[in-house]
């Protein structure tokens, strides 16, 4: 008996919605090395559908393993670490196609790097610096989505690394309404003034919606004022002064919502400097081989010189607000039919655009150019810098002041020290503290390690305390389940973003602090 | 060698327990065998076995926890599968608690987890003194509150108003909404509790009924007007059940009709579920994350072998991953983790009118109270049995049940009244009697 998915997912599909969830059923993911970091990743990704997983590990199962991993029991000693934990996560979702190659990840990634090109997204976890340079540059090379995972004793490290990920449906949490009542267009404004502000029946004053109240009054303001809308701050208040003459009691709803919203009115017309930065990259500038997202970024830039007027296209919803039934379905319908005239004139430019790239002009989906039309004030890019030219040259003046903070501070420290013991175990064999007997000369040959990565990156300057040179020591590799449940747990939540390409995911390198909790993220 | 095989087993947490450390809590003091004590000697409990409680379970167990219970009065449905990742399709209609309870022992040898399947308000408080930290995963304002003023209950007070080391019940509080979550650590009587700012949980917006009926503008309104108004007008007196798949259909199909007679587009049968049982968003990720937050917390407080959280943490995973670490200040004149409610009474006030008195206090609003001093029941309002034996008591003076002193301290469990809605909870009361001296007080202050 199989699960209804829809009952099953439902509290995701009320994230994500089917087009997310068909986008997680489509990928095709690959962890390397299965401890709980990587397992406790999967684990999340199983459970949320995704399409296939191919767990590589070539290890086999120790004691060790029975106290950190949860997908592993006393019946696993001595087999494949893979095979196992691939078993275990099969047993979560039978909708998965689970697989597993075992072989270590870093001889995999040494012999056979197109084994990577077959799979939508990679999650390295407790990976070596150099095998880490080595995946990066394949998966760059293939367009496939990297996602980097360490736990290490109480500190831990989330990275993403992606030429780019362009993203339609940001779903920020709050954004501004696209009313337009700094700027209403002819149908909105005839509308508003069809509707008497001044009605006497009670019952219609006080359901009059807001948004015909603003458009209403900023029209009569204007007139009284050259043609301005308010802008200084005693002009603000002279016109919610104005919409409070109208009421006929302190009780209507729909008039406080309009003191509430009277700022609108107000708004600087034009874009945000974020969305002027993408409509000014030079993507924008297309050819047959770009992407879907840049053709309608080019057709949004034509939309925005010429019949935008310098505005975006318009979102076409409304929010609820106190108003008449036909009042607000018939506002609904202004709002809907603008968007949707806007969206042609985008459509149209879409087609030329790509008839000009010779491709087929109806090959970008309605649905799509719609989709891309409501969410154009919300579009983000995201590019990430190669993990060898982070580790080769950091950012700088970023650095500079996380300097200055003592949380960021902090995080610098795991940050290089995180790096530290990798160069540490690639000289030694081994993680520094691993032994009793050898603390105290681990803890000075960490530090000296440390110190020259900090000199070589140009992190001059930042002191290194002793203190976490000496807990990292402490920590003698140990991968704690509840740290790597976290950082797992942090790194299936963007491989989810990468894949449904909704929300925005983690830009720089996020730095588990197991500590205090006060994790950072370093956008070096 | 099975002990050495158990060591082994232990690696990875035993270097962070049994190693001195430089960034610790004070009383940290590591040994070999911390975490064999922490095991032996430390209860937990987990109050939840959902989305949080199941990841809970499995952190805590895999942190060296060993005793543990379960509490949770739901049963398994499809709709946890995407997440509760202890659960199977064969397990719907079974206890969240028990099933969590066994699959956790079944993978980790040597953890105890105790489940149990019932409402939290139904164990007596001393079952929550018995453990010395509590978890919650939980997804209701409610339920938090009232663990949390159980929990606080315990705490007394000494002479200066500092809470006593002993009598403090830690709580690590985790909770998740879709891509954000947080997690605290309430240290009652030092950190603030669940009370304290509780202006952090703002109450659900509610729609005004006439809006429902007279001038409804989106799907929402037409879903709650079938079900909180047209229900009752077509089902005379028969309840709307939720869980009950025919009424929820009766209500998507009223919510249909209505829609389209004012020209409302967006009902769906999702839509009108997600509005009726006001469903909040869940993935696994968030909650293997918050969950992993509280049970590192769990094992820094019992074991010291770091710094704690301090005292609130928010994740939001909406914009990039943004973690946020707030401290808190706590409410010096908190009803629920202060030193106690003062009440003043005449020596001749008997418990049935002091029973009277706190329905009547403008702080307490105590409706139905069960009365304890110092672990003997004064007046219990259930079961009956309880009742019946403490019933004599009503009749006897307060000053005479707590044993002549002249202040004492009582608890007091029942219903309170908030915001018109009845909820359950527990209070602290200081009793002091009117023109009784406090001969300690009084040399304490001559001595000064």
């Amino acid at each position: 008996m199989a699960a209804e998915p829809k009952t099953k997912y439902d509290r995701q599909l009320r994230i994500w919605g089917d087009q997310g969830q068909a986008a997680l059923e489509k990928a095709s993911i690959c962890l390397l090395n299965c401890g709980p970091t990587g397992s406790e990743a999967l684990k999340n990704l199983v459970l949320g559908g995704i399409g296939s997983i191919t767990v590589v590990d070539g290890s086999k199962v120790e004691v060790s393993d029975l106290g950190n991993n949860f997908m592993l029991d006393e019946e696993c000693l001595g087999q494949s670490r893979a095979k196992c934990v691939c078993s275990f996560l099969q047993e979560l979702n039978d909708a998965v196609k689970a697989k597993f190659v075992e072989e270590s990840p870093t001889t995999l990634i040494d012999t056979n790097p197109s084994f990577f090109a077959q799979f939508t997204l990679v999650i390295a976890t407790q990976l070596l610096e150099n095998s880490l340079l080595l995946l990066d540059k394949i998966c760059r090379k293939a367009n496939v989505m990297l996602v980097v995972a360490r736990s290490y004793g109480l500190t831990g490290m989330v990275r993403i690394s992606v030429k780019e990920h362009t993203v339609v449906e940001s779903k920020p949490d709050h954004f501004l309404d696209d009313l337009r009542l700094h700027n209403p267009w002819p149908e909105l404004k005839q509308f508003a003034k069809s509707i008497d502000l001044n009605v006497t029946d009670p019952v219609v004053h006080k359901h009059t919606p807001y948004i015909v109240i603003l458009v209403r009054l900023a029209e009569k303001w204007a007139d009284a004022h050259d043609g301005c809308l308010p802008s200084t701050r005693q002009e603000k208040k002279e016109f919610k002064d104005l919409i409070k003459a109208h009421m006929l009691n302190i009780d209507e709803e729909n008039y406080k919502e309009a003191i509430e919203a009277s700022f609108k009115v107000s708004t600087a017309r034009g874009i945000s400097s974020q969305l002027r930065h993408i409509i000014e990259d030079s993507a924008v500038e297309v050819d047959s081989s770009s992407p879907d997202f840049w053709i309608l970024v080019a057709a949004l830039k034509e939309f925005i010189a010429n019949e935008g007027d310098g505005e975006p296209p318009l979102e076409g919803s409304i929010p609820d607000m106190t108003s008449l039934t036909e009042y607000y379905i018939s506002l609904q319908k202004i709002y809907q039919a603008k968007a949707e005239s806007d969206c042609l004139v985008i459509e149209q430019y879409v087609k030329n655009i790509l008839k000009r790239i010779g491709r087929d002009p109806d090959s970008i989906s309605r649905a799509y150019i719609r989709n891309f039309c409501r969410n154009a004030r919300k579009l983000k890019v995201c590019r990430y810098r190669s993990i060898e030219e982070e580790l080769s040259s950091p950012v700088l003046p970023e650095l500079q002041k996380y300097l200055t903070d003592e949380d960021y501070c902090f995080a610098v420290g795991f940050y290089i020290l995180l790096r530290a013991v990798d160069r540490f175990a690639a000289n030694y064999n081994r993680f520094p503290g691993i032994f009793d007997s050898e603390m105290d000369e681990d803890v000075s040959r960490l530090k000296s390690i440390a110190l020259s990565i900090s000199n070589d990156s140009g992190f001059h300057g930042s002191s290194l305390s002793e203190d976490l040179i000496n807990e990292m020591c402490r920590f003698g590799g140990a991968e704690l389940h509840a740290v790597a449940a976290f950082v797992g747990g942090v790194a299936s939540q963007e491989v989810i973003k990468l894949l449904t390409k909704q929300f925005i995911p983690l830009t720089g390198t996020f730095i588990f602090n197991g500590i205090d909790q006060k994790s950072q993220v370093l956008a070096l | 060698m099975a002990d050495l095989a158990t060591k082994g087993r232990w690696r990875d947490v035993d270097k962070l327990l049994s190693r001195p450390g430089n960034i610790i809590s004070s009383g940290f003091e590591p040994s070999s065998t911390l975490r064999e004590e922490i095991g032996e000697y430390v209860r937990v409990l987990v109050v939840g076995a959902g989305g949080l409680g199941c990841e809970l379970l499995k952190d805590l167990a895999l942190s060296g926890f060993k005793n543990i219970d379960v509490i949770d009065m739901d049963t398994i449905e499809v709709s946890n599968l995407n997440r509760q990742f202890l659960f199977r399709l064969q397990d719907v209609g079974k206890s969240k608690a028990e099933v969590a309870a066994k699959r956790v022992m079944e993978r980790v040898s040597g953890v105890n987890i105790v489940p149990h399947f019932c409402r939290i308000e139904e164990k007596d408080i001393e079952f929550y003194n018995d453990f010395n930290i509590i978890v919650l995963g939980l997804d209701s304002i409610e339920a938090r509150s009232y663990i949390n003023s159980v929990a606080c209950s315990f705490l007394e007070y000494d002479r200066d108003d500092n809470p006593l080391a002993e009598t403090v019940k830690p709580m690590v509080d985790g909770g998740t909404e879709g891509f954000k979550g947080h997690a605290r650590v309430i240290l009652p009587g030092t950190t603030p509790c669940f009370e304290c700012n509780i202006w952090l949980f703002p109450p659900q917006v509610k729609f005004p009924l006439c809006t429902l009926a007279e001038t409804p503008r989106t799907a929402a309104h037409c879903i709650e007007y079938a079900h909180l108004i047209k229900w009752d007008e077509v089902h005379s007196g028969k309840p709307f059940d939720a869980d009950d798949p025919e009424h929820m259909q009766w209500v998507y199909s009223e919510a249909l009709k209505r829609a389209e007679l004012f020209g409302i587009t967006g009902v769906t049968y999702s839509l009108t579920q997600g509005v009726v049982k006001n469903i909040i968003p869940a993935i696994a990720s968030t909650n293997a994350i918050v969950s992993a937050a509280c049970a590192l917390e769990a094992l820094k407080i019992v074991s010291g072998c770091s710094k704690t959280l301090s005292n609130y943490l928010t994740y939001n995973g909406v914009e990039g991953t943004h973690i946020k670490v707030t401290d808190f200040v706590k409410d010096n004149d908190c009803l629920v983790c202060g030193p106690g409610t003062l009440i003043e009474l005449d020596t001749s006030v008997t418990l049935s009118q002091f029973i009277e008195l706190l329905g009547k206090h403008p702080g307490l609003q105590l409706s139905k109270p069960s009365v304890t001093h110092r672990g003997n029941n004064l007046y219990m309002q259930s079961p009956p049995i309880l009742e019946e034996m403490t019933r004599p008591n009503l009749a006897l003076r307060m000053f005479d049940l707590l044993g002549e002193v002249p202040k004492d301290t009582v608890h007091v469990s029942g219903a309170s009244e908030k915001n018109g809605k009845k909820t359950s909870c527990s209070r602290k009361l200081r009793i002091v009697f009117k023109g009784v001296a406090d001969m300690t007080v009084g040399m304490d202050t001559t001595g000064n």
